[in-house]
């Protein structure tokens, strides 16, 4: 099958902004950890651009971030000297499992409960973890020491480049493999779930497997992002499980739109870009800003940001012929 | 765990599952008109506690009887909780009542942030309270324990109370029994000559009132910190899926297993205490997947 598009229109102008990120982040040293953090944050909202292709929201999906993140921390401490790659292997390997089997029960739910349910392992797992001080180090979170990469023992800076191009890279690849994840007959599955699932078990497609497997990919990726931001800080703490960070991660999946992998890159660019103006400009006023930016999307663009861009692109050709 | 803790996690948990209770029902209320989960609920409860604690705090430089300080809370709450909620629907989410109900939950949500930096802004970080209204209220003596009256009597009052009138409002009005309509089958309703949007603001106003009317209790017994209504409203979700989307004596049920669950939770393993609610809710799902007291819904080709 030939890409959408949909794919087509916006291959040309995300992999350019991209680039143009990772060039800037070079060039400017402060800007190297915020373009890693937005990557991530892409990455985590692209997993839940998966779950959305099927009509579902969750709102406990950080949790993900938290196991990918606490088990490199863990393995990092336990095996000093580990690699990095090797960490990020692990992490992501860890949130896959625990995806796999919360989804084999999670997958009987769907719209409110499902978003509520992960919501409610998300908090057990947050506080467990807030209170489990012996071996968590509680709120504080666990500090590592910067593991080597590729087995090259690197100074902050260039480990900071090093992730950086490694973020890039795997953003690039998954946003690839999810949109040909989107187009297989696989993918078209999980929007039947959204469109009628009942038809879906009259033709004999099993809904629930269907959903496991969006479930289990979109767990992969935030655990993904989790374990990347958490070896660019050096720094594991609760927060990055918190239901206020899944909500972020929704945000900035509603903001890109469900229309193409693409859009949580483009969602999480402009959600970068509203914190950064908010941190230098309305320190306190910084929610307001990003509930109204998030109104404002979902009133005027309710399908993404990708999607009504595209939408005007159309219009304009018809008229121009 | 002797027979005294035993008492006091019970009507501790009580107390506390009656606020959980007046919070769950403006939410499920929501969610049976709207099939909408409104998290700006939490905000609601929120503001309802710090206007409150506010007016306590104006009216006891004034010398007020017990009496009128605690009728501040009832018509505070009522009077804030009212005008927020059918604000909130008339000026924004009337405007999104065709899309997706996740969208609408996420305009909610997006609310819910705005307002939570508009409390930052009116009442600051420092934490408030009401404390000097249970202090009047006095204590009573059970079985040698003592208990504060305002625990003990006025929450758990008041939350039956209100579960009593809005039955009575609901089987025996006629907006009530149009809201029941509206509630059923909103298309129906609506070519039987039911004005669906009154309905829907009038809903709103009969939730955010009593939204927050939990905060306004709440604040006697709690300090308000930013935050407050976040917790509140995560808890008060898990008490209506627990219930059942919708469900009106389910809610009652699910707040008062969920507040006892938490409160002996806080005399035994304190560490369990914030996870109790989504515990009870995880077991109740996995038993009944669409809640306590769902009811069947028919499947559509």
């Amino acid at each position: 099958m030939r890409a959408s598009p949909s794919f087509l229109c916006a291959s040309r102008l995300v992999p350019a902004a991209a680039l143009a990120v990772v060039a800037i982040a070079l060039a400017l040293p402060w800007a190297r950890v915020p373009a890693i953090t937005m990557l991530c944050f892409g990455l985590a909202a692209l997993g839940l651009t998966v779950l959305m292709r099927a009509g579902q929201v969750s709102f406990g999906h950080a949790m993900y971030a938290a196991i990918g993140g606490y088990t490199a921390a863990f393995l990092a401490r336990r095996f000093p000297g580990a690699d990095a790659l090797a960490l990020l292997a692990a992490g992501v390997l860890a949130s896959v499992v625990c995806g796999a089997v919360a989804s084999a029960f999670l997958s009987r739910y769907r719209g409110i409960f499902f978003g509520m349910l992960n919501l409610g392992i998300s908090m057990v797992l947050v506080s467990l973890i807030g209170k489990l001080y012996a071996y968590t180090g509680g709120t504080d979170g666990l500090r590592f020491e910067r593991p080597p990469f590729l087995g090259m023992q690197l100074a902050r800076g260039d480990f900071e480049i090093a992730m950086l191009l490694l973020v890039t890279l795997l953003a690039g690849v998954a946003a690839w493999l999810v949109q040909r994840y989107f187009e297989s007959a696989a993918g078209q599955l999980l929007r039947a779930i959204k469109t009628n699932e009942t038809r879906l078990e009259y033709i004999g497609v099993s809904a629930r497997g269907v959903l496991v497997q969006g479930y289990v990919v979109s767990a992969a990726l935030v655990g993904l992002s989790g374990v990347l931001l958490a070896l660019v800080q050096g720094l594991v703490t609760p927060e990055s499980g918190h239901w206020l960070r899944s909500g972020e991660f929704v945000f900035i999946a509603i903001l890109g739109g469900s229309a193409s992998a693409l859009g949580a890159f483009l969602g999480a660019a402009v959600f970068e870009a509203i914190k950064l103006l908010a941190a230098a400009y309305f320190t306190n006023a910084w929610q307001i800003l990003l509930g109204g930016t998030l109104i404002a999307a979902i009133f005027f663009a309710p399908d993404g940001l990708l999607a009504a861009g595209r939408a005007r692109h159309a219009a304009r050709g018809r008229d121009a012929s | 765990m002797n027979a005294d803790l035993l008492m006091l996690a019970v009507v501790d948990g009580l107390s506390y599952a009656g606020l959980l209770f007046l919070v769950s029902l403006g939410l499920t209320l929501i969610c049976g008109v709207f099939g909408v989960i409104n998290v700006a609920h939490g905000s609601l409860y929120a503001i309802g506690g710090y206007s409150a604690a506010s007016a306590v705090a104006w009216l006891l430089q004034r010398q007020p009887s017990t009496l009128v300080l605690v009728a501040s809370l009832f018509v505070v709450a009522l009077v804030v909780g009212g005008l927020l909620g059918a604000g909130l629907r008339v000026f924004l989410l009337r405007h999104f009542q065709d899309r997706d109900p996740i969208l609408q939950l996420l305009v909610t949500f997006a609310v819910f942030m705005v307002l939570e930096d508009v409390q930052r802004m009116v009442w600051g970080a420092t934490p408030m309270t009401a404390s000097e209204i249970t202090g009047r209220l006095g204590t009573s003596e059970i079985l040698g324990v003592n208990f504060m009256n305002y625990q003990l009597f006025l929450v758990p009052g008041v939350a039956l109370l209100a579960f009593a009138l809005l039955q009575i409002l609901l089987r025996y009005s006629v907006a009530g029994k149009q809201i029941v309509a509206v509630i059923h089958h909103r298309e129906v309703a609506t070519a039987l000559g039911i004005d669906a949007a009154r309905v829907g603001t009038l809903s709103f106003a009969l939730a955010g009132a009593l939204g927050a009317l939990g905060g306004a209790l709440s604040v006697p017994t709690t300090s308000f910190v930013p935050g407050l209504g976040a917790e509140m409203i995560v808890t008060s979700f898990a008490v209506v899926a627990t219930a059942g989307l919708g469900q009106i004596t389910g809610a009652l049920i699910a707040a008062t297993l969920i507040g006892l669950a938490r409160s002996i939770a806080v005399y035994t393993v304190a560490e369990l205490e914030v996870v109790m609610p989504y515990l009870v809710m995880v077991l109740v799902l996995l038993v009944r997947p669409h809640g306590l007291f769902s009811v069947a819904a028919a499947r559509k080709i």
